[in-house]
């Protein structure tokens, strides 16, 4: 029976009994509001939005029917701090400090909404009032962050009136470790951590595996520039990543398993640190768990910042206490990973997916997606589009779909260049081939590949060269350097590309990287190394010309290469104000008051000081 | 020197003098001191048995450990992807110019530790900088600058002008 003082449940009928006990107390006439503070929200104050809707509850004594949370990611961060009401699903954007007593006196208490800050939409000028109004959230399909921004992350309670483990106690009762695995290989999981191999037969092959201890890690050292999916999970809805592992530890027969985040996410460490402790409390976590002879406890760790412990054999380097360098992986870690241990890793979404598919059944999972990728992909959208943020999409959707229909098409009115999928080792991929759907084998057939989720949308005033000599650098600087083609094979490409962005490129500077790059794919021993080249060579495979234009021309097709372009001032629009003149750092520009001034080419710098000033955009880069 | 030897001895057993959580020691052991201090690094091998070496070896290959001290603030600049494709470079170019730093050194003063990262994961709201633990969304060469000019303690100290 269960124990109120020490809230240990021994059984699945009394995580049931609680779970009934948490919804009639909270009956649909508790209102709740939801302050977003995940990391784009609360870079933008959230924080204090939360204690003053904390503060308004308290003083106005209504607390018992009225609970402020502090959520996680909402997922359209352009718009953040996001603050959703409920009920009725109300949808609050951009919301500032003077807004909260309004919200509170109106819409809690008074149960009215302020259209002023409803999300209205930029085409047609429609107020929404919920997120199922928004385009953003329209063609989304939540699995892994289906309770984001819903529920508390810190409140074990929340999540388990939100109905969340319930797919362990099922999994634990009436399911054999070999019905879980069936039941994940009927849904078709492939790892979302970048490599898509499928998740079932890994843990077959651990769970056969002939070595004890076996161990489970959750790999949350989302290391790829431009990605915070798993970040969002992690600190959004942290209790889902513990179900999955535990689901999973059970399945392979673990009883030890590791989170592994990385140094930059302290807030993820807090929050699965709070999650693992409660989870402890109430015997989710522990020795003979809800009954069950099976034994399981979880234990994180930090990363030191290094890109390279992604990958698996790195990671459990680092887990040994040693550097992180890959080893080869001709023993695979499912039989060898962890101190010599049978091994089985994760990444954080794989793991978030399992609660859903033990829940709704692997077929439920399989009917979504393409006939290869299954279920469904959260990705960071970022970059040049209108609408940036979280968006967790059907595979199979098209890369048009999301970038202009999700997210709103490109900022500014510009064209749209290139999308770079896959984090660094990704490609980027042109316009003529946005209808490409996203699917795992689609995308690596297009040079790029799923990555862990990092979707940047780049504009036609992104250098495809610098996009590529960006890439390459941050590569060469995370390379290890155990194995020579990954160390010095990257450093010589990105000394070609930097020749070649300054406008010194030679005539076969192209073929050089193209062979480099053969080489480093045929010979580095890791994913790391296997894949650092596809940047380069997705840029040279779809913008040669821009690479021609560098080297041949000495002209940098997208204005960005200082030096392979001039900057000029329109005679039409100058206005003569002499702003540019005054800030010009090398007295380059001339020019008589209201009379349209001139650039001395002969002295100008290039730095772009008058190009940033001018308030009537009458300078040009040509 | 005893109260270190004490420090030691609590992080190691913190973790039960497992060899393998050598990382959150060393993590442990920076939170407290601010950064790797050689005496403590010595000690703590001795403690654990392990070779010097390997110590320094994971203290110089993982970005997040400091052999050096660090300055009274911490500045991070993200310069990951989305940041860079909007304009971080520019931002780490004016804060070396201004306060003569290099990405992962302190200034003259003490004043603050700079350090440039891949990626913060707030790309949303980039470029973005991290200033004591406080996020600052869309910032700008001009407005980074500013922003660590008013981490001094006095405004008269500031004297001078932050560039265009």
């Amino acid at each position: 029976m269960t124990e109120h003082g020490n809230k240990q449940l021994i059984s699945r009928e009394d995580l049931e009994r609680v779970r009934e006990k948490l919804l009639e107390q909270r009956n649909s006439s508790t209102k709740s509001v939801c302050v977003c503070i995940g990391p784009g929200c609360a870079a933008r104050g959230s924080n204090r939005l939360y204690e003053l809707f904390c503060e308004a509850v308290e003083q106005s004594g209504v607390k018992a029917e009225v609970k402020a949370k502090g959520v996680g990611c909402h997922g359209l961060c352009e718009y953040g701090p996001i603050v959703l009401v409920q009920p009725g699903d109300i949808f609050y954007q951009r919301v500032e400090e003077p807004d909260v007593p309004e919200i509170f006196r109106e819409t809690i208490l008074g149960g009215r909404v302020v259209e002023r800050l409803l999300y209205q939409d930029p085409v047609t000028g429609k107020k929404a009032r919920s997120p199922n109004d928004i385009p953003f959230y329209k063609a989304q399909e939540r699995i892994a962050l289906a309770y984001n921004g819903l529920i508390d992350p810190t409140s074990i309670e929340d999540y388990i009136a939100a109905g969340g483990y319930t797919a362990l106690p099922k999994a634990l009762t009436t399911m054999s470790p070999e019905d879980i695995i069936a039941e994940v290989e009927r849904a078709g999981l492939r790892g979302r951590g970048g490599g898509g191999f499928p998740t079932a037969r890994k843990w077959r092959s651990c769970r056969k595996a002939e070595h004890f201890p076996k161990y489970v890690i959750c790999n949350g050292d989302e290391g790829d520039p431009g990605a915070f999916m798993d970040r969002a999970i992690m600190e959004g809805n942290p209790h889902a990543v513990i179900e999955g592992l535990i689901i999973g530890a059970y399945a392979i027969g673990s009883s030890q398993g590791y989170i592994y985040v990385r140094n930059e996410y302290p807030l993820s460490v807090e929050r699965l640190k709070v999650a693992i402790e409660q989870a402890r409390e109430w015997g989710l976590l522990g020795e003979v768990i809800l009954g069950n002879s099976f034994s399981f406890d979880i234990r994180i760790n930090r990363g030191g910042g290094a890109f390279v412990c992604g990958e698996s054999t790195a990671l459990m380097a680092s887990l040994e206490g040693r550097p992180g360098e890959p080893r080869a992986k001709y023993i695979h870690t499912v039989e060898s990973g962890l101190r010599g241990k049978p091994t089985n890793l994760n990444n954080v979404e794989t793991w978030a997916n399992i609660p859903a598919i033990i829940n709704r059944g692997g077929e439920w999972f399989a009917s979504i997606g393409t006939e290869r990728s299954k279920g469904t992909k959260v990705f960071s959208l970022v970059g040049k589009v209108v609408n940036t943020g979280l968006v967790e999409v059907p595979m199979g959707i098209t890369l048009r779909q999301v970038i202009n229909e999700i997210g709103g098409g490109i900022r500014d009115g510009k064209r749209f260049k290139a999308v770079q999928t896959g984090g660094p080792s990704g490609g980027c991929i042109p316009s003529e081939h946005l209808d490409a759907r996203v699917d795992f084998d689609e995308l690596t057939k297009l040079g790029s590949m799923m990555g862990s989720g990092g979707m940047i949308v780049m504009d036609e005033d992104t250098c495809m060269i610098r996009v590529a000599k960006y890439f390459t650098d941050f590569l060469q600087k995370e390379s290890c350097g155990k194995c020579t083609p990954c160390r010095e094979g990257l450093a010589q490409m990105l000394h070609i590309l930097e020749r070649i962005a300054k406008g010194e490129g030679e005539v076969g500077d192209v073929e050089k990287l193209e062979e480099l790059a053969g080489l480093l794919e045929g010979t580095a021993l890791c994913a790391l190394g296997k894949t650092a080249a596809n940047p380069v060579i997705s840029t040279i495979r779809y913008f040669r010309d821009e690479y021609d234009a560098h080297i041949l021309d000495r002209r940098c097709p997208a204005k960005e290469c200082r030096g392979l372009f001039r900057y000029e001032i329109d005679p039409d629009a100058c206005k003569g104000c002499g702003i540019c003149l005054k800030n010009c750092p090398a007295d380059a520009i001339t020019g008589e008051n209201k009379v349209p001034h001139v650039i001395d080419q002969e002295k100008c710098t290039l730095c772009g000081t008058c190009w940033d000033k001018c308030p009537f955009t009458a300078v040009l880069k040509v | 020197m005893a109260k270190d030897n004490k420090l030691i001895e609590q992080i190691v057993n913190r973790y039960d003098g497992d060899v393998g959580m050598l990382i959150p020691m060393m993590q442990d052991l920076q939170a407290e001191c601010g950064y790797l201090p050689a005496d403590h690094l010595r000690s703590l091998a001795k403690r654990i048995k392990l070779p010097l070496s390997r110590l320094y070896a994971v203290a110089t290959f993982y970005a997040s450990f400091r052999l050096l001290p660090k300055g009274a603030h911490e500045v991070t600049l993200c310069v990951g992807t989305v940041c860079y494709l909007k304009g971080a470079g520019k931002i780490s170019e004016a804060i070396c110019r201004e306060f003569r730093v290099e990405p992962g050194g302190t200034t003259r003063d003490r004043l603050f530790t700079f350090q440039a990262v891949n990626c913060m994961g707030a790309c949303a709201v980039a470029p973005v900088m991290l200033v004591d633990g406080k996020y600052y969304e869309s910032v700008t060469p001009t407005s980074a600058v500013e922003i660590l000019h008013g981490l001094y303690p006095d405004e008269d100290t500031v004297e001078k002008e932050t560039e265009a």
